[in-house]
């Protein structure tokens, strides 16, 4: 793992990381998928984690809010240890965002009830309360004029910016994406990415998984390579893609770029 | 050689042949007098009415929703349980599906009120008839509804549940307000032939021995056809069957297109 001076992360700030990774093993049945993850993530950061498929990138995000149980190793989000046993483990999870590659929208309910059903179920929050959180966010991502619409009727990149626009209203304290353009039609993953642009100008702790190279190098504060269950690579995005030190980093981006 | 449209075309004209010749010669050789007088005598038709729809009618409707209420719910939860993570709960709730899955309607309508006479003679089941009715319909339809809540359940695409939990949900939240409400789209179609099926299980309430005003049906056209010494009371609840069902198709349909559009 190569570490470069101008990484804004240093080991130091390990204490205030808003995650923090250590050592973290997730087998599938006898198939070591991540292989002794150790890293974090600075509050207000963007960092990327890119990786040919089956690298373990979807897993190890999916670790950080337990939608995949880790099979060894420790995970703290802002702090607080949400691989004890004993972490309230919902109350965690509704202050991670999170964004997935194939939006999962609720199709039985309108787009603004989907921003505000999880507002007053789990926050407790009123319902002219949620209804007003959830146009705000609707306007930051472009949609409200959708708010009555069902998700069915949204293209691809209106239902992402949607599900985004559904994390943003649970006022998380960090946002995970998961491969969140993957699904999009070309022309239409842009207007995704300029609205996670936009949440990381205004200072959201943002953990990406993508394949935007473009986007990592413009908006990311790390660049994670990971290949076989291992981060191989990390550092600056810049210098990470223009300069690998790696031969997996390099073969890697030789392909995609 | 005719070409394969002209062939199909001629095989068709055959099947319609066929079709005319057996409906003619059912029309010559049939003595429709005979018939009209054996199954549909006019002035029996009046007699029906309208207790055939003050009394049976009524019934029927009124066995069937409890059955099927009751068999709906009891059905979720048997679901629920089947899905369940904890080993007993899958185990108790696959024994009383294949219970009384296996078991004819019947054979559960006499368990619940001889059978339970029997066995506890100081009790009794509340609110009588119906209550016997309810729970009997419910334990059979429900056996067969859990199976197809669960299947429900599980076609429901895994990312819901995952959206759902990533929101903060509990696991029995989510699926009150995401997985099951669309489980539930999924499943009408099934669920409108169990209910269908169960109100034709309704009649199978002649078991109990009921007094004129618990007549359904089944029960009241058979009266009838004692007393009278004809089909035609038969003829008029098989109509009255049809009342419920066919409509009974046509909502769903209806319901089952709004859905579509929704998706």
């Amino acid at each position: 793992m190569t570490t470069h001076p101008t990484s804004p992360t240093s080991p130091t700030d390990r204490s205030t990381a808003a995650i923090d990774v250590q050592e973290l093993h997730k087998y599938f049945g006898d198939n070591e998928v991540l292989k002794g993850i150790d890293f974090h993530v600075g509050k207000a950061q963007v960092v990327c984690v890119i990786g040919p498929s089956g690298s373990g990138k979807s897993t190890l995000l999916r670790c950080v809010n337990l939608l995949e149980q880790p099979t060894s190793g420790k995970i703290f989000v802002e702090g607080e240890e949400i691989t004890d046993p004993d972490a309230d483990v919902d109350k965690l999870r509704a202050r991670i965002g999170m964004v997935f590659q194939q939006f999962n929208l609720f199709p039985h309910m309108t787009v603004l009830r989907n921003l505000t059903i999880a507002q007053e179920k789990v926050k407790g929050r009123g319902k002219d309360e949620a209804v007003e959180v959830a146009r705000a966010n609707l306007a930051k991502v472009g949609l409200s004029e959708k708010e009555s619409a069902y998700p069915a009727h949204l293209s691809g990149g209106q239902s992402q910016r949607a599900a985004i626009a559904r994390a943003l209203s649970m006022s998380p304290d960090m946002m995970l994406f998961d491969e969140p353009t993957s699904a999009l039609d070309p022309e239409l993953v842009g207007d995704v990415l300029a609205v996670m642009k936009d949440l990381a100008t205004e200072g959201m702790t943002m953990m990406v998984v993508t394949h935007e190279m473009g986007f990592a190098r413009e908006v990311g504060d790390k660049l994670v390579f990971m290949d076989g269950g291992v981060i191989v690579e990390a550092g600056d995005p810049r210098q990470v893609l223009a300069d690998p030190q790696h031969e997996r980093t390099q073969s890697f981006l030789s392909k995609v770029l | 050689m005719a070409s394969p449209r002209q062939r199909a075309a001629r095989w068709r004209l055959v099947q319609y042949v066929v079709l005319v010749a057996v409906v003619l010669v059912i029309a010559f050789v049939a003595d429709w007098g005979q018939i009209q007088r054996a199954f549909w005598n006019w002035e029996l038709v009046k007699e029906q009415f309208p207790r055939v729809l003050t009394i049976a009618l009524k019934n029927t409707i009124i066995y069937t929703a409890c059955g099927f209420a009751f068999g709906l719910l009891l059905g979720l939860v048997l679901a629920l349980m089947r899905l369940s993570s904890v080993g007993p709960y899958r185990w108790l709730a696959t024994a009383i599906i294949e219970l009384f899955r296996g078991l004819p309607a019947l054979v559960v309508f006499i368990a619940l009120s001889v059978g339970f006479t029997l066995a506890f003679p100081a009790y009794e089941i509340p609110f009588g008839n119906l209550g016997i009715v309810t729970l009997a319909l419910g334990l059979v339809g429900g056996a067969y509804m859990a199976e197809t809540i669960r299947a429900g359940i599980q076609a429901v695409p895994k990312g819901q549940m995952e959206a759902a939990r990533s929101l903060g949900m509990s696991h029995s939240r989510a699926m009150i307000s995401v997985v099951v409400p669309q489980a539930f789209r999924i499943i009408l179609p099934p669920l409108t032939n169990e209910l269908i099926l169960l109100t034709k299980d309704s009649s199978l309430v002649y078991i109990l021995g009921l007094s004129l005003s618990g007549y359904e049906l089944t029960k009241f056209g058979r009266e009838g056809m004692n007393s009278a010494a004809n089909l035609t009371p038969i003829i008029v609840i098989a109509l009255c069957y049809l009342l419920i069902t066919v409509p009974l198709s046509i909502v769903v349909r209806r319901m089952e297109s709004r859905a579509e559009r929704a998706r």
